[in-house]
């Protein structure tokens, strides 16, 4: 691992020791393997029901009849909690900036407080039953009817009245620097395309489920949630009891991706059935009803013309998107994001628009605005570079930035210059023919593309608590959510580090309200996040063992000074020798010694929280920091039928350090293979004329099976960002990010037909 | 699920007695398109015969160089017979193509043909379909239909018929038998699907208590050299946009022999017999291929979402049976 010379305000990097970079085994891996790791629906009960929904078939309108007795009079059936006899939730909070949980709601619907149907599929009631099975049979016996109201639900036809999206904190909505369109107009390259995707899903293999137990006014949920702490203050706040009085347990989340981000109704409605039948209640929704409650990425129609010299210098770059919210939640997809920063331009000009429908509010999912806008924009360089005459890469090389080209910001760590060279002499790009439908291999035309890979990286303050043992065990406790990704083996790797002890000893507890709390796993930031507050409570840690060892007139570090010790070998070291903690918890009596970072409640939690908010405005202003990358792809097209398969993948990224050399290519790997759905075959498909869901389903929905996916080769320049925690950048969503332009370019490449609209499929290569 | 009777039945008398008796009962065979249109409140029966444990499950070659394949074969030993293998690759490979590895060990040949439309509204409750309830209407035409028919749909349904396997047996000239408390019946292949007409719940011939048995394959020495071609977007585990299965003879660049046949076109597997009359007796060119699959696929009319399987399908007949003529194997 190589270490970048440290910048005066750099935190400690930690990246010394033997266990971060390497591909360290997930600690998880042998509980999940033999199948004793418990997800939220395995949690035994004693008096568990269990719930099933029911969901509106209308897009908009109200319930005019609700008829329960059937369900009623199956046998099992515990109670069917419907708008006409549901115990009251408070209304959704607005939102606000210093509240973060305000966030969270997934709609604004006050679910079965009144008759209204917001969108197809929203739960108009709740079955409760002794079995699942029973549940979702009675739930099959309700009847409702409804007074439909005109809605708007078909995102191409109502694109066209998109406003400009609200600027907010994290997302400006617009940036411009110059006067693009005039630039382009006078361009001597120019190209100027739209670009579509469609709606997609998560598809996490662990279904979204609820398991709700109330003792009196406390409640326990086990919920597989990517932000445990934003939940339990959202439900506490919905169910009117104080927040102590919540917990919320996610040990293990079988996949999330975004989509479990927000509270959505499910969650609300088994607790709320849960008080209304006095027994603890499960819901594991059908794969159907994800599809109906829980958003999606929102579909997109993105502008982005360019225009440039007859060099290739980039004078105009124009990129703006117009995506959909729902008309009861959702929110902007930053589509345009990257194109702030991707090329030194002289004339910018970004902006994104929405519409809101009457539909399942859209949510966050893998590399929100990213995953599809680099679609656009890396296919548009594309087809400018063909245009030019020009290597794509070369293009990309010509028009690389220094400084944020908008705004003159510096980057902390601008490395694609790096990673385009890494990956293509990894790839053998040299010698490629610029010409397409160049290649032929029997029935197959073979192409080649290319695409930058773009994530901004980004923290969120964290609670963590560091203990050691008279044992020389170490604690590491923090609420983080260990969703598959090997977060809580990051941070074993970190602390075994930072305290000079084998990992083996170290033991992280995660996944629990009763825990310090930890920042929502999004946008990337758990790993850089967490570290950043456990490198400094391993730091305090070493302080009070010195503290406790220098004194004594016995210990080998008697004197020494903070600035002198290592940590390592199990304890601390300085010149004159060292001894283990063990020893030096025994010497001073003590069974344990603890550090904490980060306050639960209280003054301190609030003044972290503005510490927090004003650090983070001010490090936006002053770096751009991102981890990036180059990916590489071969596909083949069956010249007769249109058949696209991607046959070579090399990713070379920059995700700062990296922790687990294991972890973070499996993650890197994963963004890929989603990003490889994304361009070949995924879609959510809404009936236009309904708002109704068609393919609500992995047999009609189709994600990419093995028989998709080619070898891929994942390659890390492993170089810490000087700015960041550790050094991390975060990986988990880069790697779907360029996918789908990469293939798309290569599919161009293949056989001279540009596809704009996603997902590339056979008929559009006939 | 709606609750539901079960039966295991012990022989053929049985099944087929039970099934005519009792009200609104159905065979079971793996259960697995059964079953998940029960979840999706589609079929309801009330009592289930489980057909699995009838000795229905020999592969046996008939005296003239044919071959009889009980109804209870699974999909994947089927698909690895070594007499299917070599005499019928076309089969084997139609089998390989479908579904997945878990689907076809438990699928059987029975419930393979018989299994129902993948068409989204036809499992959806919400939506209007004849198929499902006669006379609601057919909310795919004029939604979203990009994997519905192009030849002999009607403007009640036009769902396709998703089975692989079914389509390389009506290029086969397959055989199925029927029994039931009437008696046995044999059916050509090619007639035990309908199309839909004005009756698209109505799918095939059978009656709701005759019981399939087995499949023969007459001797076909044609089928020696035979392909299937399955052609989709994904690149398994996807039902067809359009298939084909073709087996191809040519003597001294003359066909001598030939058996075509479309699937993901219709409510029934295709047998080109359009295709058929101009290929036979003619040239073995890429020129004549074309023709013939112009001539099979003149009657086709699509809709705006599948309007492209007409010129999907025309490629692939071309492919396969120059693929066949290349490999050396039509020769
Ligand atoms: C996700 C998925 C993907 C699939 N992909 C493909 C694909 O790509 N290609 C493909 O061809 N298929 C595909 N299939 C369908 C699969 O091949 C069928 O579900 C299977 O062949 C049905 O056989 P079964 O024995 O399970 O039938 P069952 O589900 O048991 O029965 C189906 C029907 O047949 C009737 N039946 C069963 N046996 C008999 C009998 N002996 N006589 C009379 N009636 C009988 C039943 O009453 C029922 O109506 C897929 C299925 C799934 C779930
Ligand atoms: S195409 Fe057929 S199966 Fe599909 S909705 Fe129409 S009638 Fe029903």
């Amino acid at each position: 691992m190589t270490t970048a010379p440290a910048r005066p305000d750099a935190p400690p990097t930690g990246t010394s020791g033997p266990y971060v970079g390497a591909p360290v085994d997930r600690v998880d891996g042998v509980v999940k393997t033999t199948g004793a790791a418990r997800f939220a629906a395995e949690h035994p009960y004693p008096g568990l029901a269990h719930a099933a929904l029911v969901h509106a078939t209308i897009p908009r309108g109200r319930v005019t009849w609700i008829d329960s007795a059937a369900a009623l009079a199956v046998d099992g059936v515990l109670a069917v909690i419907t708008h006409e006899n549901a115990p009251a939730m408070r209304p959704v909070k607005t939102q606000s900036v210093l509240d973060l949980s305000t966030l969270v709601p997934g709609s604004t619907v006050n679910h079965l407080a009144s008759d209204e149907v917001h969108w197809d599929g929203q739960p108009v009631a709740v079955v409760v039953a002794e079995s699942r099975q029973i549940a979702l049979h009675a739930a099959s016996l309700v009847r409702a009817t409804y007074r439909e109201l005109p809605s708007t639900v078909d995102f191409a036809t109502e694109k066209r009245n998109a406003l400009p999206q609200k600027k907010s904190v994290v997302d400006p909505g617009r940036a411009a620097k110059g006067d693009a369109e005039a630039a382009l107009s006078t361009a001597a390259v120019a190209v100027d395309h739209l670009y579509t995707t469609p709606v997609h899903h998560h598809n996490a293999l662990e279904l979204h489920t609820t398991t709700a137990v109330w003792d009196g006014d406390r409640l326990t949920v086990h919920e597989p949630t990517q932000g445990i702490d934003w939940t339990r203050k959202h439900l506490a706040h919905r169910f009117g009891v104080p927040v102590e009085n919540v917990r919320v347990i996610a040990p293990f989340v079988g996949g999330a991706f975004g989509g479990k981000w927000h509270v959505w109704a499910g969650t609300l409605l088994t607790v709320l059935a849960a008080r209304v039948v006095g027994r603890p209640v499960r819901l594991v929704l059908t794969r159907e009803g994800v599809y109906r409650t829980v958003g999606g990425r929102s579909p997109s129609e993105q502008r982005v013309a360019l225009g440039a010299d007859a060099d290739g210098t980039l004078t105009a770059l124009i990129h703006t998107s117009v995506t959909q919210v729902g008309r009861v939640g959702g929110g902007p997809e930053p589509a345009t994001g990257l194109s702030r920063y991707a090329y030194a331009a002289e004339n910018v000009l970004v902006e994104q628009k929405q519409i809101a429908l009457d539909l399942v509010p859209n949510t966050y999912m893998r590399a929100p605005g990213e995953a599809i806008g680099s679609f656009a924009l890396e296919s548009a360089i594309d087809e400018l570079a063909h245009e030019l005459g020009v290597d794509p890469i070369e293009l990309r090389m010509r028009n690389e930035p220094e400084r944020d080209p908008i705004d003159g910001r510096r980057f902390s760590h601008r490395k694609l210059r790096e990673v385009y060279a890494l990956g293509a002499e990894r790839f053998g790009w040299a010698g490629r023919s610029l010409r397409p439908r160049s290649t032929r291999d029997g029935r197959w035309l073979v192409g080649t593309g290319v695409a930058t890979a773009f994530h901004p990286a980004n923290l969120f303050p964290a609670n963590v608590t560091v203990r050691i043992s008279a044992d020389g065990g170490v604690l590491v406790r923090c609420g983080l959510h260990e969703m598959g990704m090997g977060a809580a083996t990051a941070q074993a790797q970190i602390a075994a580090d930072a305290l000079g002890v084998p990992i083996e000893s170290v033991r992280v507890e995660h996944g629990d309200s009763t825990l310090p709390a930890a920042p929502a796993a999004s946008g990337s930031t758990q790993t850089a996040s967490i570290a950043s507050s456990l490198l400094a409570a391993c730091e305090k840690l070493k302080r009070s063992a010195l503290a406790l060892a220098r004194g004594s007139a016995d210990s080998p570090l008697r004197g020494a000074k903070p600035a002198e010790v290592q940590a390592r070998d199990g304890g601390l070291h300085a010149a004159r020798g060292g001894e283990t903690y063990a020893a030096i918890l025994a010497r001073a009596g003590r069974s344990s010694l603890d550090a904490a970072v980060g306050a639960e409640r209280g003054f301190a939690a609030v003044a972290g929280q503005v510490r927090f908010m004003s650090k983070f405005l001010l490090d936006r202003r002053r770096w751009v920091r991102a981890a990036s990358g180059a990916q590489f792809c071969e596909v083949r097209v069956d010249a007769h039928t249109g058949e696209v398969r991607v046959t070579r993948w090399v990713g070379a990224f920059d995700v700062g350090t990296v922790i687990n050399a294991k972890t973070v290519a499996s993650q890197l790997r994963g963004g890929i293979v989603m990003g490889i759905g994304m361009a070949l075959s995924e879609a959510t498909v809404v009936d236009p004329r309904t708002g109704r869901i068609v393919n609500p389903g992995l047999a009609e929905y189709h994600v990419p099976v093995h028989a998709d996916v080619p070898p891929i080769e994942i390659h890390c320049l492993g170089d810490p960002d000087p700015t960041m925690p550790a050094g991390v950048l975060g990986a988990g969503e880069v790697g779907i990010t360029g996918v789908a332009a990469a293939i798309a370019n290569a599919v161009h490449h293949a056989t001279g037909r540009r596809v704009r609209d996603l997902p590339v499929t056979l008929d559009d290569l006939l | 699920m709606r609750p539901f009777g079960y039966v295991s039945a012990p022989d053929v008398a049985t099944a087929v007695r039970v099934v005519s008796t009792e009200p609104n009962a159905k065979f079971l065979g793996g259960g697995t398109n059964l079953v998940d249109l029960m979840r999706e409140g589609v079929e309801r029966p009330d009592t289930l015969v489980d057909v699995t444990g009838l000795p229905l499950t020999a592969i046996e070659e008939l005296p003239g160089g044919g071959v009889r394949i009980g109804a209870l074969v699974r999909n994947a030993r089927l698909a690895a017979d070594p007499l299917i293998r070599s005499r019928y690759p076309v089969l084997s490979r139609a089998l390989l193509s479908g579904a997945s590895a878990q689907l076809r060990n438990v699928a059987t040949v029975g419930g393979n043909l018989v299994q129902r439309t993948r068409c989204p509204y036809f499992y959806d409750h919400a939506s209007a379909c004849n198929k499902r309830e006669p006379g609601a209407g057919c909310d795919a035409i004029g939604g979203v239909n990009r994997n519905h028919a192009v030849l002999g749909a009607s403007e009640h349904c036009i769902a396709t018929h998703p089975s692989d396997m079914a389509v390389a047996l009506a290029a086969l000239d397959a055989v199925v038998e029927l029994e039931s408390v009437r008696g046995t019946r044999r059916v050509p292949l090619l007639d035990l699907h309908r199309l839909p007409g004005e009756t698209p719940h109505v799918e095939t011939v059978l009656t709701a208590d005759e019981l399939i048995t087995a499949v023969e394959l007459p001797h076909l020495p044609v089928a020696a050299a035979s392909h299937y071609r399955k052609v989709r977007d994904r690149a398994s585990y996807a039902f067809a946009l359009v298939s084909v299965a073709a087996a191809l003879h040519v003597r001294e660049g003359v066909v001598t022999d030939v058996r075509l046949a479309l699937g993901g076109v219709a409510a029934k597997p295709w047998r080109a017999h359009q295709a058929e009359r101009v290929l036979l007796g003619a040239e073995a060119t890429e020129e004549v291929f074309l023709r013939a699959a112009d001539a099979e696929l003149a009657a086709a009319t699509g809709l705006p979402d599948n309007t492209f399987k007409i010129e999907l399908a025309r490629r692939t007949i071309v492919a396969t049976l120059q693929e066949l003529l290349t490999d050396g194997s039509a020769a």
